[in-house]
């Protein structure tokens, strides 16, 4: 066990926990109305998939054991949602390709 | 229209109990990305002698994964609580956004956005956003109780029965939470140009953030609230749209019926 005083890690975890919550509480619970701006309201419907595509690039190369591997799973996770396959689908065969790409990577080593 | 007059319709006749299960439903992809994210957090946990009760308390409190991780570390440096909050703020700053985008989906009382914004992580909200009618509580509580589960179990699984999972699998599973990503994206940047553009811009940005110098210097939630906002921004201004059309089919399919 690590010196640290469980009183500390507690005041850290509340302290982490209330930060997290009042970014996502604060705007969802002030902003009731509907915004009129058009502007705005074609900008927040274009977010979701801005946010989205920056987490996942360049983040997605570093997420496996190798960057080969990496865009391998990428690779089919672009070819199996371009088919319009379901989510789980997608998650778990891009997951299939890394393992099997790094079980061969694991043969040339 | 037909998905938004049914959903009235079982509100209606108190089939909220529906909405909770499709949610449930919708949530699984994502409990299944977070088995194996906060595996490695209930890992990390054990390793560094935090202990697998606080790392427990710590995932079942924050729900979010950049911002544990980045806490866990501060934590075991005896970092004073102050630093622990700023880092906390600029790490999870892009819930701001998020939630802000999402309240212009939702349909509930203050008390209800109080409760369901606890659970408003980037997963959450990417398959909440995809919905086409106003989302309605239970079927947020149910989108929010699965991958709840996969995070606070996942933890546990971690720093208890880490041998059980050979390094190779948690590696492969690392790629599931963006293999979701992915197929929440491809489809509609296939069909609607704007959302093509959006995508490839804020990749092009992220990308740049990450490599090019003094632009990498910037921390990773501030990159991106930045790369949202120019892409986001730029988008708007170029393909604004239609005003009744925005967002979704709110207020015209839900209340036709």
């Amino acid at each position: 066990m690590s010196d640290l005083s469980g009183g500390y890690i507690l005041l850290c975890t509340a302290v982490m926990a209330l930060v997290t919550y009042l970014t996502r509480m604060l705007p969802l619970v002030l902003c009731r109305g509907r915004i009129k701006n058009r502007f705005v309201r074609s900008f927040l419907n274009y977010v979701p998939y801005a946010v989205l595509s920056a987490m996942t690039f360049p983040a997605v190369f570093s997420s496996t054991g190798s960057v080969l591997s990496a865009t391998a799973g990428l690779a089919c996770a672009l070819a199996m949602a371009y088919f319009g396959r379901s989510l789980l689908a997608v998650a778990l065969s891009s997951a299939a390709t890394v393992y099997l790409v790094e079980l061969l990577q694991g043969l040339f080593h | 229209m037909e998905r938004p007059s049914r959903t009235a319709r079982a509100k209606r006749s108190g089939r909220g109990d529906s909405l909770f299960f499709k949610g449930l439903q919708d949530g699984f992809p994502i409990c299944v990305g977070y088995l194996s994210v906060s595996f490695v957090f209930g890992m990390l946990c054990l390793e560094s002698g935090l202990g697998i009760g606080y790392g427990l308390l710590i995932s079942a409190t924050n729900l979010t994964s950049a911002g544990q991780f980045a806490g866990l570390e501060l934590i075991l440096a005896g970092a004073p609580l102050l630093e622990i909050a700023i880092t906390t703020l600029v790490i999870n700053i892009r819930y701001t956004l998020m939630s802000l985008s999402l309240s212009q989906k939702v349909r509930l009382n203050g008390w209800q956005r109080a409760i369901i914004s606890f659970g408003n992580t980037d997963e959450v909200f990417a398959v909440a956003m995809q919905a086409e009618n106003p989302l309605s509580f239970s079927y947020m509580l149910g989108l929010i109780a699965t991958p709840y589960l996969g995070w606070t179990v996942g933890t546990l699984l971690g720093g208890t029965v880490t041998s059980l999972l050979p390094l190779s699998l948690r590696s492969a599973l690392g790629i599931a939470i963006y293999g979701m990503f992915i197929a929440i994206l491809v489809p509609p940047a296939k069909k609607l140009r704007p959302v093509l553009v959006t995508c490839v811009l804020a990749l092009a940005l992220s990308c740049a953030f990450s490599y090019a110098p003094w632009l990498r210097e910037l921390s990773s939630g501030w990159t991106i609230i930045l790369c949202a906002l120019l892409a986001a921004g730029f988008a708007a201004w170029r393909y604004p749209v239609p005003v009744e059309e925005a967002m979704d089919n709110e207020g015209k399919g839900g209340e036709k019926t």
